[in-house]
């Protein structure tokens, strides 16, 4: 099967610290990959990379044929590229159901008019697709103030996922949402993935998380690669062991 | 489709109303309610582009340049149509807004409001020397026609521009209450929320940025060109510093929630004026300040967010208030 994503010696520096080393990932439709690594590692570089937040010193992004290097992010997520972030980037003073309206009229053609009210039958059957398969229908009319962490993760990812991405990368999903919540969180976006053949890169800390849910593993360490394969493997290997996992071989 | 109907009928009625009370209400009143709503238009366009994250500090120079491009049509071509000459003021405005929008395309915050005051000011240097325009004396304007209608009476051409006013107001209230309520008119609100976002969501906070920025300044030359044909009078002022002020205190004044709330706003503004002027001359500025700093205290978004409050209290007590979230979405893996 051919790659959808294929990064070749992907060079980023910020002054002395150099937070991408010649990554060269190839990523196969549908597959699911677990970014680990530790803080600084260069993991969210790399996300930051493929969606054109930040320009590579060298290398190229290509996704199906096309190198879409050092695009803005508004182009490259017309290409079919989507992220969500450690942090949720929402809509502050919006709803979660304002904020999914608005990336759904982003990703439809003709949604951004002055003219179309914003609950119109389209964007409103969409709407209720998207609270439907990430479990926010509770939490629809609340602030995003008064959200609890786990849900404000959701609808940064289900907003993300609105114009059907080929490739979608999850900055930390779980990260500042409660151990025992964690695998019911994953689970809410993984089935609201359901029936996609979007490419899934998830950044992840937890390990059993990634075991889960990742179908391989891409470790990184002082911005390179050092392992590449299933879970199994990766997290058996020596050096991730050493300089990721923290646990003795 | 039934609520833009139905905004549209509300503004319809609106000028109905309007246009009656005109008839029973004196004199003095029509007069400054035609320049109330006209500095309101103004407003409008501020409230469009705070709406987006952005404040102008130099809104008078397209109040200016719609003024002084109707003033400039009466005077030099002979067009003594109000409506042609509001339209004039309109288009050059906006002519204005897009040759100017470029250069402000960048800016954000603090740049972007003095950007807009500094050229603003440079519009102000200019006008006031450049004497074949009037210099610092400005252009005295004649009395409009109407569509062929020439009012009998200076009391019926204030009538005539008060009615006429009053329409474009309206049409613009309800026009941008639908942008508002429009999913570009939403994104404009996270526009200012979050840019970061709006762009990986594959929008142009630029675009959004011009599209406002243009609304704003056809508002701002439409109001120019209807204030300098109620007060038969332009000038430098109104691109000066305090005349942008101005519109700023009443965007403030009003809040972004309500587009009547805006026009209400600049209502009660120009009586304080004109009763304070007439009365304590020397302080009405003082009673202006005071009422804003009042409204900043106890209204901090405005008078528009008193509609907003009623709204949801009118939600809660039909049983609308949601429950206090749960802390985990219902979904179980292990």
């Amino acid at each position: 099967m051919t790659a959808l994503l294929e990064t070749s010696g992907l060079q980023k520096s910020f002054g002395a610290v150099v937070a991408a080393n010649d990554i060269s990932v190839a990523a196969r439709r549908g597959e699911r990959l677990g970014l680990i690594g530790n803080n600084g590692a260069g993991k969210t570089t790399f996300v930051n990379l493929v969606t054109g937040y930040l320009k590579p010193d060298a290398g190229r992004v290509v996704l199906d044929g096309l190198d879409i290097a050092g695009l803005a992010p508004r182009r490259v997520r017309r290409h079919g590229v989507s992220r969500s972030f450690q942090i949720p980037q929402l809509f502050a003073s919006l709803t979660p159901e304002e904020n999914l309206l608005i990336a759904l009229g982003i990703a439809s053609d003709d949604g951004l008019s002055s003219w179309q009210p914003a609950r119109s039958a389209a964007m409103t059957a969409g709407l209720e697709d998207l609270l439907a398969r990430f479990r926010l229908r509770e939490y629809r009319d609340h602030s995003i103030a008064a959200l609890p962490g786990g849900v404000r993760k959701l609808v940064d990812v289900a907003m993300a996922v609105t114009h059907r991405p080929k490739l979608l990368l999850l900055d930390e999903p779980t990260s500042g949402v409660a151990a025992e919540e964690k695998f019911a969180l994953m689970d809410v976006i993984m089935r609201a993935l359901e029936g996609s053949d979007a490419t899934v890169l998830f950044v992840e800390h937890d390990m059993e998380i990634v075991g889960r849910y990742a179908g391989r593993v891409l470790a990184f360490y002082e911005g390179r690669i050092i392992a590449d394969g299933t879970p199994d493997a990766v997290l058996g290997n020596a050096d991730v062991q050493r300089y990721v996992t923290g646990m003795t071989p | 489709m039934a609520g833009r109907l139905g905004i549209l009928a509300a503004a319809l009625a609106a000028f109905a109303a309007l246009a009656l009370l005109g008839r029973v209400l004196p004199n003095w009143f029509v007069l400054v309610a035609t320049l109330a709503f006209a500095k309101g238009l103004v407003a409008l366009g501020l409230v469009v582009l705070m709406r987006g994250g952005l404040v102008s500090f130099g809104q008078g120079i397209f109040f200016c340049a719609g003024a002084y491009a109707a003033g400039l049509a009466m005077r030099s071509l002979g067009v003594d149509d109000a409506v042609l000459l509001l339209i004039l003021g309109g288009v050059a405005a906006l002519i204005l807004g897009l040759i100017i929008a470029p250069l402000l395309a960048g800016y954000r915050g603090i740049f972007f409001a003095t950007l807009t005051l500094a050229l603003s000011m440079i519009a102000y240097g200019i006008l006031d020397k450049t004497y074949s325009l009037g210099g610092s004396d400005g252009i005295n304007l004649h009395e409009p026609s109407f569509l062929g209608y020439h009012p009998p009476t200076p009391q019926a051409v204030s009538y005539a521009l008060y009615a006429l006013t009053s329409l474009v107001t309206v049409i613009a209230a309800a026009l941008c209450r639908i942008h508002f309520d429009s999913l570009r008119g939403l994104l404009s609100l996270a526009a200012r929320d979050n840019e970061i976002r709006v762009e990986y969501l594959g929008a142009s906070v630029r675009r959004v940025s011009g599209v406002n920025f243009a609304i704003a300044a056809l508002l701002g030359g439409v109001g120019g060109a209807l204030s300098a044909l109620s007060l038969g009078h332009i000038d430098p002022d109104f691109t000066f510093w305090t005349t942008s002020g101005e519109f700023v205190f009443l965007a403030i004044l009003s809040g972004y929630a309500s587009v009547t709330a805006v026009f209400v706003s600049s209502v009660i503004v120009e009586l304080v004026r004109s009763f304070s002027s007439q009365y304590f001359p020397n302080t009405w500025q003082g009673a202006l300040g005071i009422f804003l700093l009042l409204v900043i205290l106890f209204l901090p978004q405005g008078l528009g967010s008193l509609v907003q409050r009623r709204r949801r209290s009118q939600g809660e007590s039909e049983g609308e208030l949601k429950p206090a979230p749960a802390p985990v979405p219902a979904e179980t893996s292990q």
